[in-house]
């Protein structure tokens, strides 16, 4: 019996290597278009993401927001909802925390930075839960909502850093946040951060609240059969909402953390799609916490790596954008890189 | 050759059922062919077949005398089969005319020709008398006269073989009458028709020959002219075999539910279920009889608040439960079987034992503090169902997908009976169980019985009602028929009831025959 | 009072609500064959994007912008494939596939921009597809002022509404696109090939998005940045669900959306902040699904890939 449930484990992670393996192949194809040895690119994108601590720390750094904006995705995918709406509800996470960590004086840092960070969350939540209730209230499909609140939120934050809340300077971001808001460096000079933990943490308390709680039986029982959960008495409704909330409150603190963390201000537009590539690593980790760990992990690397391989050859760094995309194209074909598989077998 | 179409031995498996078991059926030219069964028996099956949606595994078709492959519905549509399906074929925000002409459209050049199709669709609708506007759309027209649309779509492409498949479901009495005229007109003209159904009255109505399945197989086929109400009623309804139940006489005692006037409604607005009084007391099974989609569904749902109750009310007890939360209801003391296991009664993709908490999960001991899930006494509770219950394989960790049909049903059955609610529905209890299960659940429900629960059973199934029923009620048309002592139910009587007839005219017949046979 | 409305109806602003919306009409026409075919587009973003660039780049290389015009239709068309491909072939979550696409475009075109012209976040400067007066219409009076002298491809937008319109809606083609969107199996039992329906229909999606982002690249500029779509490819999105999923209707939300953006910078002037009319397609949009003004539903099949049997 044992052996069986790791069997299935096991084959839950063959389409994610094989994803993996197959845009890597693909991202040589590109490497070789420039003239270049995939090989020798490979090794320093690997090398120069985990050959020593410190690139282990960047990119343990650059993984971390990828982790919230991963969960964030994957929350909803367990609840049945497809949130491709972090970016948005991480702006407004990201300009809440913000708020807070400027606006507030004189707290010591163990008041301010928790402040700051639930701020950040219930920001997120806030964002998050809008669509949540227009798809348990009104039947519209939250994919569309979610996209179009992507761009509200980057307008809304725009215009609060640029004139309500804007810093003073000529550059467009907000004042800067006070030192008792912000995370706190691990590993000078690297800007690793005690975010780590806090994303770190959340994959465990999103993997205890679906597995461990009644919520968790709720969500999952909504996502995967709306019609039994109703039978057995849960509130479609509400629990929609709710993962909503939950999922934005997710990507909310991927904003908080880049502001708290990296950025010490609202820098307009400061995302780099940290929403979108969110739902890549969601799909990568199948939607578990420790998955999409291991995905942001990885994507992390890939960024991290990419600055050298851009230095040291003449590959641009956005081969790991191409690389990345592909990698959810072959995740999102399941049955495509099934019937690879089943070809081999059958060989 | 007065054959038009001959189906030879026609077999049909699906993964867990044989839908058509050596099935022949012919049609002669110019004839209207009733086949007849009920739900599952494979009527639908047989003609998906002869329509190409569905390829059989054995068996050979004749088109015009000509062995013939129909593998895709272009192929049946080159041979002038037409089918007009229960569900309709019609795009909804189309015109009439469009949807007519869709997939053979008349064109000038690259463009439709619009003004043609409409003079067409008109002038096939005046030659056939099937009136309709071909510039109307579908989604403002009645159901009955899409169902013409349907009809008109397939005569267009010059169908010579139409099947019906339970068209009249679907359409008011009046609509029916309207229905029956343009067969008649179409079998004059030619045409050839089957005509799936499942009441008797429409077939003797309207056919002149008729075929009976029954499990996916044939019965028989008899001249509409050479049969009557009764023996068509036994040739569906077959011989009821008194299933292996031990059971003591009911002990009825205190009222556990009462409906009054309930009426529910569905989406659409249409009342599916008008005016139901019920009542069930502690300790007794009342077994509701009567073919599917009568409103037996929506009675079910309403009672356990997952439809709304348009009108009148629901007593569980004493306590008025109308239009409660599912999750207030079944706290109250309620437990149901659903009738369909995979849409309402398991989370598929759940493990066994999540399963056998759905309901209860959000209660001790499977969680503490009201959050906190417990997994051992979520196992613990697995095992001791799975223990009871016999159910194959033993693992509480294995997705309930990967059960049979008859082990998923025994969760659900074990997780809803081990909580000894007052109150016990059990709808289609053993559809697509194997024998075995299904002799269990009986004890189980004669159990539940015994030990003071009030039991509504709705079954499409004669045995199983005869079998397990202390009470037996009829629904047709969204209301109880009658309800009788079991004891006074012949099969006889229930078929008739079942297929729309009336009381007052089953006792006139009885007697009359009695009186022949005299 | 005077001086709002002056700016309101002003021709200038009119002249450039035209030409803002020209490449969102190009690729909500897109957005509404694929839709209409059931399959979701949410990769218009991305199409537009590789439109934009290879517009540019076959312009530099022949300096015949209507090379790069045509270069651009094809790289769309192929965008348009790839995206079929996985969605109706692989039956892959369109959402997600569409999600893929536009990250693919958007590192495609940076990766290739900086591996032809270095470093740098803009292309050089190319030739354009230039302006041109239409004789009798630019002497009319302020109407001339509007649309008397403006780029071909407006034109040619304007037109590919008609077009668009008289396919969907006058042939046969049209009829079973929109049979195949709202019910394939309808479809498919009289015998229309619901695969290749939508192969067609989200091939010729990519085709227009990526000729609505040549139009950025080789018309309104003369040169290709990095992200240059800047969210246009959503924009039209809206103007789909905006204008209910009809050519006419996409064409007005364009031309509303557009008018908005050409209006965002005079605006500023008296007060209102650029960002609120920025985010106003997106806010309309949601309105719309919610339905407070006319309930907008889509195609009942998009979202679902299809399968036979």
């Amino acid at each position: 019996m044992q052996n069986r449930i790791r069997a299935v484990r096991w084959q839950e992670m063959v389409t994610p290597l094989a994803a993996v393996i197959l845009a890597l192949a693909i991202g040589a194809g590109f490497i070789l278009f420039v003239g270049e040895n995939p090989l020798t690119a490979y090794k320093i994108l690997f090398v120069e993401s985990f050959g020593n601590l410190r690139n282990l720390a960047t990119t343990l750094q650059r993984a971390t927001p990828l982790m919230f904006t991963g969960l964030a995705v994957a929350f909803g995918y367990r609840a049945g909802l497809f949130n491709i709406g972090a970016e948005g509800q991480l702006y407004i996470g990201a300009f809440a925390a913000a708020w807070v960590g400027f606006t507030l004086t004189g707290a010591p840092r163990f008041i301010h930075l928790p402040l700051a960070i639930i701020a950040g969350m219930l920001g997120g939540a806030l964002w998050g839960s809008i669509p949540g209730y227009l798809k348990a209230k009104l039947g519209v499909h939250e994919v569309i909502n979610t996209i179009m609140l992507n761009f509200i939120a980057l307008y809304l934050t725009d215009w609060l850093a640029t004139g309500p809340f804007h810093g003073g300077s000529w550059v467009p971001e907000t004042a800067r946040i006070k030192p008792a808001a912000a995370l706190t460096r691990l590993y000078p000079p690297t800007r690793l951060t005690t975010g780590v933990f806090l994303a770190l943490l959340a994959a465990f308390v999103v993997y205890l609240v679906l597995w461990k709680t009644r919520q968790g039986y709720e969500l999952r029982a909504v996502g995967l059969n709306p019609d039994a959960a109703e039978y057995g008495g849960i509130n479609v409704a509400r629990n929609t909402v709710l993962a909503m909330a939950i999922s934005g409150a997710l990507a909310g603190l991927a904003g908080t953390e880049q502001i708290l963390g990296l950025h010490n201000r609202f820098i307009v537009r400061f995302s780099s799609d940290l929403g979108f590539m969110g739902i890549a690593v969601a799909l990568l980790g199948k939607n578990h916490p420790f998955g999409v760990i291991l995905a942001a992990v990885l994507f992390g690397a890939l960024q991290t790596g990419s600055a050298a391989m851009d230095r040291l050859t003449s590959v641009p760094r956005e081969l790991i954008t191409i690389i990345q995309a592909l990698i959810i194209f072959f995740v999102a074909a399941e049955y495509l890189i099934r019937r690879i598989l089943r070809m081999k077998e059958g060989a | 050759m007065d054959k038009v179409l001959e189906m030879r031995a026609i077999t049909k498996q699906f993964p867990r059922v044989l839908a058509n078991d050596r099935v022949d059926f012919d049609l002669n030219y110019g004839e209207i062919h009733a086949l007849v069964g009920e739900n599952g028996s494979g009527k639908s099956t047989l003609m998906n077949i002869l329509y190409g949606l569905y390829q059989s595994d054995s068996g050979e078709i004749f088109v015009r005398g000509k062995k013939v492959d129909i593998h895709e519905p272009r192929v049946a549509i080159d041979l002038r089969i037409g089918m007009v399906f229960q569900h309709f074929m019609l795009v909804e925000p189309l015109t009439v005319a469009e949807n007519i002409v869709l997939g053979s459209e008349l064109r000038k050049g690259p463009f439709l020709d619009t003004k043609r199709a409409i003079q067409e669709v008109e002038d096939l609708s005046n030659r056939y008398g099937l009136r309709i506007d071909p510039r109307a759309r579908i989604d403002d027209l009645s159901v009955g006269l899409q169902q013409r649309v349907e009809i008109l779509k397939a005569l267009y492409r010059g169908a010579e073989i139409l099947i019906l498949d339970e068209p009249t479901a679907v359409l008011t009495p009046q609509e029916v009458e309207d229905l029956f005229k343009v067969l008649l007109s179409l079998k004059e003209q030619g045409t050839s028709i089957v005509f799936i159904t499942h009441k008797i009255k429409e077939v003797l109505a309207v056919s002149d020959r008729v075929s009976v399945l029954r499990r996916g197989r044939k019965i028989g086929t008899k001249a509409t002219a050479e049969t009557n109400e009764q023996d068509l009623a036994e040739m569906m309804v077959g011989r009821v075999v008194l299933l292996n139940v031990e059971k003591e006489p009911a002990k009825p005692g205190a009222e556990v539910l009462r409906i009054e006037n309930l009426t529910v409604k569905d989406q659409f607005g249409q009342e599916k279920v008008r005016g139901v009084d019920l009542s069930v007391r502690s300790g007794e099974v009342l077994g509701i009889a009567g073919v599917e989609g009568n409103g037996q569904s929506e009675l079910v749902e309403a009672i356990a608040g997952l439809q709304k109750a348009a009108g009148g009310k629901i007593f569980l007890g004493e306590q008025e439960i109308t239009n409660w939360s599912p999750l207030r209801i079944r706290e109250a003391g309620f437990g149901m079987v659903p009738e369909d296991r995979h849409r309402r009664g398991l989370v598929l993709d759940y493990s066994v034992a999540d399963n056998l908490i759905l309901g209860l999960h959000g209660k001790k001991p499977f969680v503490h503090y009201g959050m906190w899930r417990d997994d051992k006494a979520v196992y613990a509770n697995a095992e001791e169902i799975i223990e009871q219950y016999d159910i194959r394989p033993p693992v509480a960790t294995q997705p309930a997908r990967s059960l049979s049909g008859g082990n998923q049903q025994k969760i659900v059955v074990g997780r809803e009976f081990t909580q000894n609610p007052r109150l016990l529905i059990c709808a289609q209890p053993t559809r697509g169980v194997d024998v075995g299960a299904i002799e269990f659940i009986h004890q189980q429900v004669i159990a539940q019985r015994d030990q003071g629960a009030a039991v509504l059973l709705v079954s499409a199934e004669l045995d199983e009602i005869f079998s397990l029923s202390d009470r037996i009620a009829v629904m047709y048309n969204g209301q109880i028929v009658s309800v009788m002592p079991a004891a006074e139910v012949t099969e006889h009587k229930l078929g008739f009831l079942m297929l729309g007839g009336r009381l007052e005219d089953y006792e006139a017949h009885e007697v009359s025959g009695n009186a022949k046979q005299d | 009072m005077g001086d709002i409305l002056a700016l309101l109806f002003n021709t200038a602003v009119f002249a450039a609500a035209l030409r803002m919306a020209t490449p969102l009409i190009f690729a909500a026409l897109g957005g509404i064959f694929s839709e209409r075919s059931g399959v979701v587009n949410i990769a218009l973003e991305g199409m537009m994007l590789i439109g934009s660039f290879t517009a540019m780049f076959v312009s530099h290389h022949t300096g015949m912008p209507w090379m790069g015009v045509l270069g651009a239709v094809l790289a769309g068309l192929i965008v348009g494939l790839l995206h079929a491909v996985f969605c109706i072939r692989y039956r892959a979550n369109q959402v997600v596939v569409g999600t893929a696409i536009n990250i693919f475009a958007g590192g495609l075109t940076v990766f290739l921009l900086r591996y032809y012209f270095g470093a740098a976040g803009t292309s050089p400067s190319v030739a354009t597809v230039s302006d041109i007066t239409i004789p009798i219409i630019s002497q009319i009076p302020w109407i001339g002022r509007i649309i008397g002298r403006q780029n071909p491809l407006v034109y040619l937008a304007i037109l590919a509404v008609v077009a668009a319109h008289i396919v969907i809606y006058k042939t046969s083609w049209g009829l079973r696109l929109r049979a195949v969107g709202e019910h394939p199996r309808a479809a498919d039992t009289v015998g229309v090939n619901v695969y290749r329906m939508r192969y067609l229909a989200v091939a010729l999606s990519g085709a227009l998005a990526g000729l609505g982002g040549t139009y950025l690249s080789i018309a309104h500029l003369s040169r290709f940045s990095e992200g240059m779509t800047a969210g246009r490819g959503f924009i039209a999105l809206a103007a789909v669900i905006f204008g209910k999923w009809t050519p006419f209707g996409a064409l007005g939300a364009c031309l509303f959306f557009g008018y908005a953006d050409a209006l965002q910078m005079r605006l500023q002037d008296v007060g209102v902040p650029t960002q609120f009319m920025n985010m106003l397609p997106y806010v309309l949009t949601m309105v719309a699904l919610a339905g407070f003004i006319g309930k907008s539903v889509g195609p009942k099949a998009a979202g679902e890939p299809y399968i036979k049997g």
